[in-house]
């Protein structure tokens, strides 16, 4: 069984400010982590490859520093990986995003399974998953919660609905997006650490694609455009209470009084 | 192609150039200077960079006919027929965008015995209701789901696309997006609606304490989410519009998923119910801390919830988590306790009725969102709060 993971570097902290004098974004020490729910993919793929035997491989894109995450993969127990990168897909949109995705994972060859995470903890859209698969043309199901059994030609799951658990058998090939109480991630081992120190990182770029229309990559293929970033209003019927803690309460008990929720 | 090129001759202090960039993009490498991966095209460099050293260079865009693209078509989310209440706060905000720009307002409803509940949908104001009635969309499966929406904006047009942010609309919706090669902006907190018919999609961005206004300039239909009670409900109004039924040939609603059992969750009361909500942020020093602000929200007749980094800690469960990757709430009185105030949180609370804030630090962004701002430690008006509520219901 081939299962492909993709896994995204996120910012280390989501503290972004705007400089309210030059508009310019404010990013201070820009350090890096693995998206925190790509790791409950990365260990679903290692579960099942210690259950029934498979060979996993990450993707990601972005930045040569992105690099990192892949390396944090292979310590986890991930056998391959590679990179997209390329100025050309600089810019680039969920729908480019995931298109471009869609072409490096055809350099892996023929696949039964892919898993992300459910979501980033940088923009937070929960696209890519069902974008990639809808490129690839398989089906997908999002919100999985638990593996419930893995078979040869297929996959059933739990999806975890608002007021509902949908228990439902997938074939191959398809994609599943994963909660993050699927499982419980494992660290990085040190024993791996040494065992795959020396494993390449291959890194695709534009020229490697199948697809070698430039129009269908980067900010060129992305329908959306961000017109303006602004920092968040604020209020202005507020009031601010400083005072001492005594007082303070006084005047909230009065405030709840009045909101007649005492 | 649309690129941004950089003159090397023009450029003089290369260490300030780099600062430029927030994502790390320019690189200074031998005496020359070049973007790279990084680059997310916010053009900040050539708006702020020294005159002539970035220029941004964009070609003719082939546009779409924005003419042949008409009406707003709003996702109806259900389960069995039991019309989930975000269709109804779409259908409000789609009324308010169709009536500057003279659209008709649509319905999209598809499942299995559904066709009563249609009926009802006209009273909302909908001009054309779309139902979609086969036992093959009795449950939701991605691809027979897909083709149905695919028919319908194929024989429709409509301009703007709305889906609830529920779990099948975040399923369903991308997917959409990916077929017709469109825009999607996920779990937008402000739309809006140009006179060109473009729709002014206005949401957190950049994983960062911004906000971010995205258009879908060049290609039809637009696709947006947005999450529960982000929205007003629509109010109700004589019923002007039609109900009308449509088929799709079998063979376009075959599946690769069966669906074995659906098994309907124990009715927990969520957090989008409730009416007060105490909130607990990054001041809370521990989980059994968790206890104080359940006496209060106890005492209110409410819920606690708590930011991200909290659910992080294992200090509660996640489905009481506000946010962007959590819930959004609009209660009537929400009391957050020790939270900062990133924006990911703000967008999921920002539009309840009453914000009253509790935090130390008087430069907390939350307070650009309270209603009444309390400078001073939870851990001493909390306990006092819960006190004299005790001695008032004496």
């Amino acid at each position: 069984m081939n299962i492909i993971v993709c896994i995204k570097q996120v910012p280390g902290t989501s503290e972004v400010e705007v400089d309210q004098e030059t508009g310019v974004l404010k990013r201070e020490g820009i350090d890096s982590k693995m998206n925190p729910y790509d790791l409950y993919a990365i260990e679903t793929a290692i579960k099942m490859k210690e259950e029934k035997g498979a060979k996993i491989s990450v993707v990601s894109m972005g930045p040569p520093q992105a690099a990192e995450i892949i390396r944090e993969a292979y310590m986890m127990g991930v056998d391959e990986g590679a990179l997209i990168s390329d100025r050309v897909f600089g810019g680039a949109d969920v729908l480019a995003t995931s298109y471009t995705i869609s072409q490096g994972v055809q350099k892996f060859g023929q696949y039964d399974l892919i898993i992300c995470g459910k979501q980033t903890t940088d923009g937070d859209t929960a696209q890519v998953g069902p974008e990639l698969a809808e490129f690839l043309g398989i089906p997908h199901i999002t919100n999985v919660k638990k593996i419930v059994a893995v078979k040869e030609h297929s996959i059933i799951v739990d999806m975890d609905m608002p007021h509902a658990v949908q228990t439902v058998e997938v074939n191959y090939p398809c994609l599943i997006t994963v909660e993050k109480d699927i499982n419980q991630p494992r660290l990085p081992s040190f024993k791996r650490k040494l065992a795959t120190k020396n494993q390449t990182i291959p890194m695709y770029s534009f020229k490697d694609f199948s697809d070698q229309n430039e129009n269908n990559y980067g900010i060129n293929g992305s329908p959306t455009r961000v017109i303006r970033i602004f920092s968040p209003e604020a209020n202005n019927d507020r009031e601010m209470w400083k005072d001492t803690p005594d007082v303070l309460v006084d005047r909230l008990t009065n405030k709840l009084k009045e909101l007649k929720y005492v | 192609m649309a690129k941004i090129v950089i003159d090397q001759d023009k450029i003089t202090e290369p260490e300030t150039i780099l600062e430029l960039c927030p994502f790390g993009a320019l690189e200074w490498d031998n005496q020359y200077l070049s973007i790279n991966a990084a680059c997310k095209m916010c053009k900040l460099c050539v708006k702020k960079g020294p005159a002539g050293v970035f220029t941004f260079i964009e070609d003719e865009v082939v546009t779409v006919d924005k003419s042949q693209w008409q009406g707003i078509v709003v996702y109806v989310d259900h389960m069995e027929g039991n019309i989930h209440p975000v269709t109804l706060e779409l259908i409000g905000k789609a009324k308010e965008l169709a009536a500057k720009v003279s659209y008709p307002v649509y319905c999209l409803f598809m499942g299995h015995n559904i066709t009563g509940k249609a009926q009802e949908l006209l009273q909302y104001g909908i001009d054309e209701v779309f139902v979609y009635d086969d036992e093959e969309l009795k449950d939701f499966r991605i691809e027979p789901y897909a083709a149905v929406f695919e028919e319908f904006i194929n024989k429709v047009k409509p301009s703007i696309v709305l889906v609830g942010g529920t779990t099948v609309g975040r399923s369903l919706a991308p997917r959409m997006a990916a077929r017709f090669r469109t825009g999607l902006t996920a779990d937008c907190t402000v739309l809006d609606v140009d006179e060109n018919t473009d729709l002014a999609q206005i949401r957190p961005a950049f994983g960062g304490n911004i906000m971010a206004h995205i258009v879908t300039p060049n290609t039809r239909p637009q696709f947006a989410t947005v999450r529960y009670k982000v929205f007003s409900l629509a109010e109700k109004t004589s019923p002007t519009g039609k109900v009308t039924f449509c088929t799709i040939p079998k063979e376009k609603l075959v599946s690769q998923i069966r669906v074995l059992q659906v098994k309907p969750k124990e009715k927990v009361k969520s957090i989008e119910d409730a009416e007060v909500i105490v909130v607990a942020g990054g001041g809370i020093k521990s989980a059994k801390d968790m206890e104080m602000l359940q006496v209060l929200a106890d005492k209110l007749g409410g819920m606690v919830a708590t930011t991200r980094p909290l659910i992080e800690a294992g200090f509660a469960d996640p489905r009481l988590q506000i946010g962007l990757s959590g819930r959004t709430v609009k209660p009537k009185l929400i009391i957050t306790c020790g939270v900062s105030g990133a924006v990911q949180f703000v967008a999921g609370m920002d539009s309840s009725d009453n914000i009253i804030a509790i935090n130390t630090d008087e430069n907390a962004p939350i307070f650009n969102v309270a209603h009444y701002g309390i400078v001073g430690d939870l851990y001493k008006i909390v306990p006092d709060l819960i006190e004299r509520l005790a001695q008032g219901n004496e």
